[in-house]
């Protein structure tokens, strides 16, 4: 390559890694029969998974922005790359024996999967509101496809259906909003918004930027599933696939953090005072929907829906705070939650019986009696999940409203406190089931490897959190200082 | 009036008006058709501005696939769009009401917005005087170049969601293998019978 | 007006013939000719039957796996118009971006040609 053009990819190697992997697969996948094709496709896409995830861990983290200022690799992206990339996996991983048998095991559910997590591994690298546009979409497109795969299947084509539908009019929020804020600053990069609008800059922040930010922050309420923006969530979950709902309520919502951080902790962190209001009161109407909505359910998939809006409130929380403390707390609660939530469907997705999986939330009644160990793993996720000490729930909890004490937003921590009370009841519902009640008909024991490694994995992680916390603690402190300014851009050539 | 102006106010009147019949029409053929007239109107307006590679993409892209495939989903679907409106006089106070609460707020933000001083830097000028394809080409494919690749990728996601969503694999249907129509060997097809006169095979 | 929309006159001259024409067409029939309507004259026919079902019939689902087909390569081509006008300036970076680009959606054609998706039957 001549020396003139200078492209600099080693903090692009994840991504790479996936997208050469995500390639070959394609073919590789084409050119086999059906059967056979989804057996190899599916070990291999876990596989480049974990390497993308292992070489997030281990490169360089010095903050660099490059590819024309439009990616921008340091500690706060090796740390969510690592985490969307394992999330990814271990949902595969815990749907490889459901797909088999709802025989919806063709190869390209594991390859849209690798096609999202590479759009999830750069929203958190985002550096320009395009690459945040293009990264989004690449993440989104494959989850609608997904929700729809059990295409005979009229609910599931339904879930994938609204979530499009609802899904485009977000990108087309989001979109109007970006282009609201280019028109107003003359600019897509983030690093320039910084400087432009940064402290002592002459140049207040223009009024239509800030209605475009509130459009942007209106298309990732709904990628995150958060009030007002929630209307598609439980349908959605309901619907799909459960190994897809599996994977839609793990690793997309840890990186749609990711992304929210990133912008409005990076070019807009001194418009704090522009957009707290607005992510307080979205963070404080998805707590307290998300709490109340769900003690009215019967379905599971539906209950974690309803489970998973209160908890992405919980993580704006951190964010609305506005502070390093904010950040940090919200990167340990969305950690956390992405172990509470993939254990949490790996009993879900344990719930078999007679050859069919069952979602009714009595169906759990007794289960301590026949399967012990499933049982006290299901009580070890909703106990974190309800916020009860010395789980890891309650350190992610106890974070993110300590930061927003100190932010000065007690009124939102009261809230919070109290919306996981409300929320704990269907939590404890749920224990109290399994150990007291008179036992239904036992479930088959879990048939694949994959679902009984990860949900015992996740559950080790969730009750051991206490003995070793200080890990993710380091981890989230650095990525959260990473944020600072933005290091300068490199020329592409 | 120049001519500029002038067809500046008739492009944009139809388009809006067009816009409108899309949502209105009774007859969803109707309102792709409209749909149609809608694209062809914004492209006019974009080659006013100076944006030819723009209008020609929607004219190319949006009425040459987009509008074509919207034909075939409306075809495809059959639904009966009379009953689906039949709710609408009812939601119309309520639908009128949000609306009307949305146009304040939007005059409230446009009010404060003439207040103050325009302090916005704006996009900087092209410091020569290139058509715009020539603009976005230099900038598309080297300063945006991941931007771009995304773009691949998702189109590729696009492909293999279609057809991962509506291919059939269809049973008893004999399909043209062509390697092995290349392959075959009058040997193995054809049997030279010797026929004696008169005997018959 | 100044050159550059100059060169579009020609296109909007055609456009206004064009609508000149078709409402010339329409209004000189409706003013010149007889009007003379009853009800069998008006009722639609169709080989001297009374037209039976809807005009509009559902479609396979495979058109629509065509179209979409054809809407994305179309996309790529769309691409390829700015980087043959740009070549000149922008190297060869500009050179190989393409390549990658197209190479990413050939892999894409070789998945669906195997699938079996651009078949009929």
């Amino acid at each position: 390559m001549p020396a003139s053009l200078h492209l600099d990819l080693v903090p692009l190697l994840p991504e790479l890694v996936l997208t050469v992997a995500a390639l070959l697969l394609l073919v590789l996948g084409a050119a086999r029969e059906r059967v056979r094709a989804a057996g190899i496709v599916a070990p291999l896409t876990v596989l480049a998974l974990l390497v993308a995830a292992a070489l997030a861990g281990v490169l360089d983290r010095t903050p660099q922005t490059l590819l024309g200022g439009h990616f921008r690799f340091d500690a706060m992206a090796a740390f969510l790359k690592v985490l969307v990339f394992l999330g990814v996996a271990a949902s595969l991983l815990l749907g490889s024996s459901y797909v088999e048998d709802e025989r919806i095991d063709r190869f390209e559910l594991p390859l849209l999967a690798l096609f999202s997590a590479l759009g999830m591994g750069l929203m958190v690298s985002a550096e320009s509101l395009l690459g945040l546009y293009m990264a989004l979409e690449l993440q989104s497109l494959p989850l609608y496809v997904m929700a729809a795969f059990q295409r005979d299947q009229l609910r599931s084509t339904e879930a994938g259906l609204k979530y499009f539908v609802l899904g485009a009019l977000a990108s087309g929020m989001l979109l109007y909003g970006c282009s609201l804020i280019y028109g107003f600053t003359g600019t897509l990069s983030f690093t320039t918004l910084a400087q432009s609008f940064g402290p002592g800059s002459p140049a207040g922040v223009p009024t239509g930027a800030v209605v475009g930010l509130v459009f942007v922050i209106a298309g990732l309420a709904f990628k995150l599933a958060a009030v007002p923006f929630h209307m598609w969530t439980p349908d959605v979950y309901e619907g799909a696939p459960t190994s897809v709902t599996a994977f839609l309520a793990a690793a997309p919502k840890v990186a749609a953090v990711g992304l929210t951080l990133r912008l409005l902790m990076g070019p807009m962190a001194d418009w704090v005072g522009q957009w707290q209001q607005v992510v307080a009161l979205v963070a404080l109407a998805s707590m307290v929907l998300g709490a109340l909505a769900g003690l009215v359910q019967t379905n599971i998939k539906r209950l974690m829906a309803y489970s998973g809006i209160a908890n992405v409130g919980f993580a704006l929380v951190g964010v609305a705070a506005g502070t390093r403390e904010g950040v940090e707390a919200a990167l340990v609660y969305v950690a956390i939650y992405l172990a509470m939530t993939l254990g949490a469907f790996g009993c879900i997705l344990a719930m078999r019986r007679q050859g069919t999986y069952v979602e009714r939330i009595d169906e759990l009644a007794g289960l301590s009696t026949r399967q012990p160990l499933l049982a006290a793993a299901l009580a070890i996720f909703m106990f974190s999940l309800a916020g009860i000490p010395p789980l890891a729930g309650f350190f992610g909890k106890y974070f993110v409203f300590f930061a927003a004490v100190k932010a000065g937003l007690v009124w939102l921590a009261i809230a919070g406190v109290l919306a996981s009370v409300v929320a704990a009841y269907y939590y404890l519902r749920i224990v109290k089931l399994a150990y007291f009640d008179p036992p239904a008909e036992p479930f088959e024991p879990p048939s694949g490897p994959g679902l009984r490694l990860v949900t015992g994995l996740a559950a080790i992680l969730v009750a051991g959190f206490v003995v070793l916390p200080g890990p993710l603690f380091d981890a989230a402190a650095g990525a959260a200082a990473s944020l600072g300014p933005p290091a300068p851009t490199a020329p592409v050539r | 009036m120049s001519a500029e102006l002038f067809l500046f106010w008739l492009m944009g009147a139809v388009t809006v008006a067009s816009a409108v019949m899309v949502i209105s029409a009774k007859n969803p053929v109707h309102s792709v058709l409209f749909l149609i007239l809608c694209f062809f109107n914004a492209a006019g307006l974009f080659v006013l501005i100076g944006a030819e590679f723009l209008a020609m993409v929607l004219v190319v892209v949006y009425v040459g696939a987009v509008a074509v495939l919207f034909m075939f989903v409306v075809m495809m679907l059959d639904i009966n769009f009379v009953r689906l409106r039949e709710g609408f006089i009812e939601y119309l106070p309520v639908g009128a009401l949000v609306g009307l609460v949305l146009l304040a707020e939007l005059v409230l933000v446009a009010g404060t917005w003439a207040m103050r001083e325009p302090t916005t830097p704006a996009a900087p000028a092209l410091a020569e005087a290139v058509d715009n394809t020539r603009a976005l080409g230099r900038l598309l494919y080297t300063e945006h170049f991941l931007v771009f690749q995304i773009a691949g990728l998702v189109l590729l996601v696009a492909i293999v969601g279609a057809i991962a969503l509506t291919l059939r694999e269809r049973v008893g249907v004999k399909r043209q293998d062509v390697a092995r129509q290349v392959h075959r060997r009058p040997s193995e097809t054809l049997v030279l019978e010797r026929v004696e006169p008169g005997k018959g095979v | 007006m100044d050159g550059y929309l100059l060169e579009y006159l020609p296109i909007l001259v055609f456009l206004g013939i064009a609508v000149g024409l078709a409402l010339v067409i329409v209004l000189a029939s409706f003013l010149v000719a007889p009007q003379r309507p009853d009800a069998e004259k008006l009722s639609a026919y169709e080989c001297g039957f009374e037209p039976f079902g809807d005009a509009r019939q559902r479609f396979d689902v495979r058109f629509y796996l065509v179209a979409i087909l054809f809407i994305i390569f179309d996309l790529e081509v769309a691409f390829l118009f700015p980087w043959a006008v740009a070549l000149g300036d922008i190297g060869l970076f500009g050179f190989w971006s393409m390549v990658v680009f197209l190479a990413v959606l050939t892999v894409g054609f070789i998945y669906e040609w195997q699938k079996g998706a651009l078949e009929w039957e």
